[in-house]
């Protein structure tokens, strides 16, 4: 198990690699630099600033400086926000964009499988299909549709929650973002939840359980549970990378210092070293949660335990 | 009043005018041993899952089951949770998917225990652990903690029986309870059956196409088929005289590997056309940190004559299959050579030169599975002349596969058809079509007929005997049913472990096995005839882990004449009269029956 990680973790380095190259390709690709906004600058000043931040030096040599500073550590300074490193930024606005991320993902799992197991248990009826049309619903409509449209009722016509971070209390200013990231996730969770419990449900060994006068009760929680949960632990890596994504959206939509929102503006600044350590920063959480998935699943599932 | 008492039931299906089970009738005593025989599609598995309460929801269903006077049909769950494991229990076809894989064994029994409140938690280890050494898995302690995929297939099949008989029952369903075990291993079960029944009185209704299995193990036997009830009777009435044409018929069908082959003779001294020399196979496996190897066949050689039918028998893991993928060059050797018509072959198929591969042609187990679920029955049959007769034109190509389906006995309207359209004797006809159709000399059938009812069965081999003596195809013929070797083949060759037993003619294999092995093999086969009473089990054990292969004669650990010597030195493959055999005691044992 030990030695699968560390081949695991080893064997993801050149994926890493792929990302960083590919990230760092792209942003040198947009049209303009980092400090093209300011005020137009005598040309020895510009030559001066390209020469600090080694905007001088060519592609390649920039790529390896900037990796050789990754192997150190160390992201880099940020092209726009003064006196701060990107790991700076990066560590500010992370806890912010964890407590988003992780109640969106908690609402997600537990209303995603109420939802799902409750349309199982009653396949083909009317909350059957209610859910199922829901989740379809949740799953066709995109975060920045249904964050505005929230925003307006909730927020505008019924005010009972602020329309942005900076308007509530702590807890208050949490729910609609955190809803509105999840809401994806419940959909398409209740819908893997339901498909993968029916399929237990109709399974031979669901059938012996029935023959041996067990109440549907306990066959859910001795027989089935389990096994119907499993496609939902492969989903988890996909799911984490939709909120990932999402948090982008939310966070900016709703005005929240996270790190979605440094993302977009990075971008938009072509703040190089803030774009690229935030990719290389996700990339590699997302590396590391689908490892902790897979061996998660070879801990549940005895059939594949011990290979 | 009887302990099940089934009237006029009929069942069928929303979506089907045509119903499964029809005007049923029939009653179970307390105590009695009840077998229901027929073959697929007879409703056999559809009466037990009705009986049962487990009929999927779409199921519509009429008549009346009633148990100890408590109406079935209709009941409601709880109800029927008040009856089920404490008063009525069953047994599964296929122990591996009836089990959860997700649950340890003991955890699976224990819960039915608690689930009716038989006794308390503590109390309910115990008494799981004392069923599992009852059902005949010894190291009780650990095989609670164990998961089924860590069993093998009798083992599962000892467990689930101990889940069924947890809550002593009353009555014991069991749909087809050996069908998927070796045939060893299924007279274990069978006996286990037995002596479980001869202390606890309970009833049993056996499910079988199988009338060997009925046969031994039941007192009355009711017919089935197409859904109906053909007679209903006691076992040595029913089997002494039939009063119904088609029962007759089906137990013709049961072939009885007593009853002498219907092989034609060999002519003496033809060159062999199939020669396999010091075959082996192994595979690399991961072994820790390391790498190991499996031997799934040691060296072994033997030759095919024009005309011959060679059957290679054994149990699961004997190595079978490896031995014939690998002298068609599907899997490399690890040693030896296969010549054909006396020249030596490349190991892999892709190095053979074409008009050698179209000369050793297969078939498979699984009729459907093997042909292309989007090709039609005449492309799938015109496809071996298109790729080993590229000139041919067309319209003879038309010809020819017309001609080949005609003579496998399917009619022109099924050219058109797609594989699933067809029933499972139809596409192994389909299958032997393409084979046969570019006229090759070796056939090669790896459980040919295993997947198939017993009149089609029968309806196959015919079919391919008829082929043999029109044109002189050898043919290598795989499978784990002796009753099939008895019929066809000409000389036996007995695996155990990747090794060879016995090769000997059919006669001297059947009337005076010299291995040890062949013997028990043999009277493991459940004979269809109720006055011969199934002897103690034959054999007891398992085949052992080819991880883990014993020092020594293979069987040595199975054997009830092992020595001291069996356990030390590979018993050699020595020539005798009519064959050859692989035991050191060959001469000094007589297993003559």
């Amino acid at each position: 198990m030990l030695r699968y990680a560390l081949l695991r973790i080893f064997g993801a380095i050149p994926t890493l690699l792929l990302v960083i190259a590919l990230a760092f390709l792209m942003v040198h690709a947009a049209p303009g630099g980092p400090f093209d906004a300011e005020r137009v600058l005598p040309p020895e000043i510009e030559e001066n600033i390209a020469r600090a931040y080694h905007l001088d030096e060519s592609l390649p040599q920039q790529f390896i400086r900037y990796l050789g500073g990754l192997v150190r550590g160390d992201f880099g300074p940020s092209y726009r926000y003064r006196d701060y490193s990107v790991s700076e930024l990066i560590g500010n606005a992370l806890p912010v964009s964890m407590q988003l991320g992780v109640l969106a993902m908690l609402l997600a799992i537990v209303a995603g499988v109420a939802a799902g197991l409750t349309a199982a248990l009653s396949k083909n009826s009317f909350i059957d299909r209610l859910v199922t049309g829901i989740a379809m619903t949740g799953i066709s409509v995109p975060v920045f549709v249904v964050a505005p449209v929230m925003v307006l009722v909730f927020a505008v016509y019924l005010q009972w929650l602020p329309a942005s971070w900076t308007g509530g209390t702590s807890i208050s200013r949490l729910i609609l973002p955190v809803v509105a990231l999840a809401l994806p996730q419940i959909a398409y969770i209740a819908r893997l939840t339901r498909a993968s419990m029916i399929g237990v449900l109709s399974s031979d060994y669901v059938r012996t359980a029935r023959s041996q006068g067990l109440r549907t009760i306990s066959i859910i929680r001795y027989h089935a549970l389990k096994p119907a949960m499993l496609p939902l632990l492969s989903y988890m890596g996909p799911a984490i990378a939709g909120i990932l994504t999402g948090s982008v959206v939310v966070e900016e939509i709703f005005g929240i210092p996270g790190i979605g929102q440094f993302f977009i503006r990075g971008a938009l600044n072509r703040d190089y070293t803030l774009v690229l350590g935030i990719v290389i920063f996700y990339a590699t959480l997302l590396i590391l949660l689908n490892l902790v998935v897979d061996l998660l699943y070879g801990i549940l599932d005895p059939r594949i335990r011990g290979r | 009043m009887s302990l099940l008492e089934v009237k006029d039931l009929s069942i069928r299906y929303a979506d089907s005018a045509k119903p499964v089970v029809q005007n049923l009738s029939f009653s179970i005593e307390a105590g009695q041993s009840l077998g229901m025989v027929g073959e697929s599609g007879a409703g056999k598995t559809q009466t037990a899952m009705a009986v049962m309460g487990l009929l999927p929801a779409n199921a519509i269903t009429s008549g009346s089951i009633r148990f100890d006077g408590q109406e079935f049909l209709g009941a409601a769950p709880d109800v029927l949770n008040r009856y089920r494991a404490c008063r009525i229990a069953m047994v599964f076809q296929d122990p591996l998917t009836a089990l959860n894989p997700y649950v340890r064994i003991g955890d699976q029994l224990r819960r039915i225990l608690l689930e009716h409140k038989i006794c308390k938690p503590p109390e309910a280890r115990e008494r799981t652990l004392v069923m599992l050494q009852r059902v005949g898995l010894p190291d009780a302690e650990r095989q609670y903690g164990v998961f089924p995929h860590e069993l093998s297939g009798g083992m599962r099949q000892r467990a689930m029986i101990g889940a069924a008989l947890l809550g002593e029952p009353d009555l014991l369903v069991a749909d087809e309870p050996t069908t998927a075990l070796d045939v060893t291993v299924q007279a274990q079960i069978l006996g286990l059956l037995r002596e479980l029944r001869s202390q606890s009185n309970s009833a049993l209704f056996l499910i079988t196409h199988d009338l060997g299995v009925v046969a031994g193990n039941c007192d009355r036997i009711l017919m089935m088929d197409n859904g109906r009830l053909l007679e209903e009777g006691p076992a040595k009435e029913i089997f002494a005289a039939p009063s119904n044409e088609r029962t007759a018929k089906l137990i013709a069908a049961a072939r009885r590997i007593d009853m002498p082959t219907k092989t034609s003779p060999l002519p003496d001294g033809e060159a062999p056309i199939v020669e396999v020399d010091n075959l082996s196979v192994s595979f690399r496996e991961r072994y820790g940190s390391g790498k190991r190897q499996l031997h799934a066949v040691w060296p072994l050689s033997f030759k095919v004559a024009p005309r011959e039918t060679l059957a290679i028998v054994g149990e699961s893991g004997s190595g079978k299959t490896s031995l014939v993928k690998a002298i068609l060059g599907l899997i490399p050797m690890r040693s030896g050579t296969v010549s054909y018509a006396g020249k030596k072959l490349p190991g892999l198929v892709q190095s053979r030169p074409n008009n050698i591969r179209r000369q050793l042609q297969m078939v498979f187990q699984d009729p459907v599975a093997s042909l292309n679920p989007a090709m039609r029955v005449a492309d799938i049959v015109a496809e071996p002349i298109i790729i080993h007769e590229p000139k041919k034109k067309k319209a003879e190509r038309e010809q020819d596969v017309s001609k080949m389906l005609r003579h496998v006995g399917l009619g022109m309207e099924l050219r058109e058809r797609f594989p699933h359209e067809l029933s499972g004797g139809q596409a192994q006809r389909v299958a032997i079509a393409r084979a046969l159709v570019i006229r090759p000399k070796v056939l090669i059938c790896d459980e040919a007929v295993a997947a198939l009812d017993g009149t089609i069965q029968g309806d196959i081999l015919q079919l391919l005997q008829a082929e043999q003596a029109d044109s002189g195809l050898s043919l290598i013929f795989i499978t784990h049913d002796l009753s099939v070797v008895r019929q066809i083949s000409h000389r036996v060759l007995v695996l155990y472990m990747g090794r060879v037993c016995e090769i000997a003619t059919n006669e001297q294999i059947f009337k005076r096995p010299l291995h040890p092995y062949t013997k028990a093999l043999i009277q493991s086969v459940p004979v269809p005839d109720p006055n011969a009473k199934p002897d103690d089990v034959p054999l007891a054990g398992e085949v052992s882990s080819i991880l883990n292969p014993p020092a020594g004669c293979p069987f040595h650990p199975r054997c009830e004449y092992a020595v001291a010597r069996c356990s030390e030195q590979v018993p050699a493959l020595q020539s005798v009269v009519g064959g050859s055999v692989a035991c050191h005691r060959a001469n000094e044992l007589d297993l003559s029956y």
